[in-house]
């Protein structure tokens, strides 16, 4: 009965393969590589080309605008790094600042969101298209709209803490507030995501759980951190990986606002990267930073990978 | 965990409506500004009622090459995305269809590096080659975060497709090809409408990549804002007109695929 049913659904007008022709012939014994290979081929020349090639001008010295070629000096662009360069010190420490703080923001903002919303109500499809809206908003205009927000007379920020007697600050022109009110602004662009992912996680929870924990007198409280909780790490470490690698390599919002200022108080190893490399054309040493950079996001993701796997 | 009905008191809605502010706020605040004149816009504290103009817009028209960027955004986008479809749907089908995950995991640790990267080593190449600020530069670099996108997203997709539809199509005498263009392609149509409206938005999005390939000819919408942010920092009226104009399309698109997107903000690897 049921392959009768899934048979009618195959058109009619498929032909049988024509067995002459060797073209055809060869895509049936090599499906995978007939299919496959133009995506890889393409994968292979715009990305694997460029990381061979970051790796190598990574042991060179060579400045874009120069005539002369590419000078081999081995570690050297690593040493200068780790031993000599107070702006790169200070990049990796932004860097890891604002990853942890924007990451940690939205997890315990989206997550409670999460918990707070997983109810039945009407007009759920119509919150989920507006509570996507951040996410989606291109990245410039955000950074636009919170640079104005942020306007130290003008903005409707400075308004609307003044309105609970707090304030006036200058935001991202103060040295110790840059971090923060960048980490706010990635906050309300991705807390969304964090809900999202984590109601989805909420409707896939068994029941029984619950049934038999009511049964044995369990608190709500007590629910949430022996059962909820540990059913939801999965999918919150997902999240939580997903967050923190984006975290690492955030550039729109902050080279649009900042530029990596006031000073060098908001200048990421991302953005570091990038005023080495395309700002003063310095190509070797900005291969090696993104080599750096590479790892860090490496490092970082391996650990959150191995948490997940491993018990908390 | 299920509640019981009674969960939906007008306690929910209040609650709703204090979630939801906080978030609509700055893009509600970006429409208010955009209608606003310069006078009302620098008044502190702001002003909340006031009698709407479109001038900002007609400014942003008249100032500025504002059809050709949008034009220039356009042709960027739906290039990556076309070519990502056409490349990534054969290989995102034969990676379901065949288990190739292998192939798979390593096209997602380009997900990972970061974007720069990619870029100096393209801008460098693209620069010999006298090929910057051109549409093919740029729809190549934007192929960067839209072929990966295409393959993941489209993976998932594939791997919803019965297995017995395919193998009876087979029996049946359909080659490879066509049982991949015939029987699975009709059935993921609208996954591959959703994958579609995400790399478009991506792309549409992009600043990174722009900002050094695109030039004066092919200036996308997201450079040329930028552009006007460094040149007219005050009017404000114009330069949330202009982030109106960039962001409208985005957001209405969005709504089409609201169901997919968180599944194409991860790549795939959560379905929301």
């Amino acid at each position: 009965m049921g392959n009768e049913i899934r048979a009618q659904k195959i058109p009619a007008w498929v032909t049988p393969p024509r067995r002459g022709s060797a073209w055809s012939l060869f895509v049936e014994d090599h499906p995978v590589l007939v299919f496959t290979l133009p995506a890889v081929v393409v994968v292979f020349i715009l990305m694997v080309f460029p990381v061979f090639y970051t790796v190598y001008m990574s042991l060179h010295s060579w400045f874009a605008s120069s005539l002369t070629g590419p000078e081999f000096i081995g570690l050297q662009n690593f040493k200068r790094a780790f031993t000599q360069d107070e702006r790169f010190r200070n990049a990796i420490w932004l860097t890891l600042y604002f990853t942890v703080l924007a990451t940690a923001l939205q997890l315990v903002l989206g997550v409670s969101l999460a918990l707070l919303l997983n109810r039945p109500f009407r007009g759920k499809g119509f919150f989920r298209s507006i509570f996507l809206l951040p996410m989606v908003a291109t990245p410039v205009a955000i950074a636009l709209v919170w640079m104005m927000m942020y306007n130290p007379t003008l903005g409707v920020m400075n308004y609307l803490v003044g309105l609970v007697g707090l304030g006036p600050y200058t935001w991202v022109s103060d040295v110790h507030l840059v971090i923060p009110a960048l980490a706010v602004v990635d906050t309300w662009e991705w807390t969304p995501l964090i809900t999202l992912i984590t109601l989805a996680g909420l409707a896939t929870l068994p029941l029984e759980p619950y049934e038999s924990a009511l049964i044995d007198g369990a608190t709500p409280a007590q629910m949430f951190w022996r059962i909820t909780l540990p059913l939801l790490r999965p999918t919150i470490m997902v999240a939580l990986l997903f967050r923190s690698i984006d975290c690492l390599k955030t550039f729109d919002i902050i080279y649009v606002m900042t530029a990596g200022g006031p000073g060098f108080a908001s200048e990421t190893l991302n953005v570091y990267t990038f005023q080495v490399g395309l700002f003063y054309f310095h190509i070797g040493y900005a291969c090696s930073l993104l080599v750096i950079l590479f790892a860090l996001v490496l490092g970082v993701s391996l650990i959150l990978i191995k948490v997940r796997r491993g018990s908390w | 965990m299920k509640r019981s009905r009674s969960g939906e008191s007008p306690w929910t809605y209040i609650l709703l409506a204090v979630i939801l502010v906080p978030f609509l706020f700055p893009l509600f605040w970006m429409f208010l500004s955009s209608l606003k004149s310069q006078v009302e816009n620098t008044a502190f504290p702001p002003v909340w009622i006031f009698k709407p103009t479109l001038n900002n817009y007609r400014e942003v028209f008249i100032r500025n090459p504002f059809f050709t960027f949008t034009w220039n955004s356009l042709v960027v986008a739906a290039g990556s995305t076309g070519l990502a479809l056409v490349l990534g749907l054969p290989g995102a089908y034969a990676i379901a269809r065949f288990k190739r995950t292998g192939i798979a995991l390593a096209i997602l640790t380009a997900r990972m590096a970061p974007g720069i990267g990619y870029l100096i080593p393209w801008f460098i190449l693209f620069t010999k080659m006298r090929m910057i600020d051109t549409y093919l530069a740029l729809i190549l670099t934007h192929l960067i975060v839209a072929l990966p996108l295409v393959l993941w997203v489209m993976i998932g997709f594939f791997e919803d497709v019965p297995g017995e539809l395919i193998e009876a199509a087979r029996i049946d005498g359909c080659s490879n090809f066509a049982a991949f263009l015939r029987v699975a392609l009709p059935l993921v149509k609208p996954g591959i409408v959703a994958t579609a409206i995400l790399s478009f938005i991506f792309s549409w999005n992009n600043f990174l990549f722009s900002l050094i390939i695109a030039g004066f000819k092919t200036r996308t919408l997201p450079i040329a804002v930028y552009n006007f942010l460094s040149y007219e920092e005050i009017n404000w009226g114009g330069l949330t007109a202009a982030a109106t104009v960039i962001t409208l399309p985005v957001l209405i698109l969005s709504l089409f695929i609201q169901k997919h997107i968180v599944r194409g903000l991860t790549f795939g690897a959560l379905k929301g």
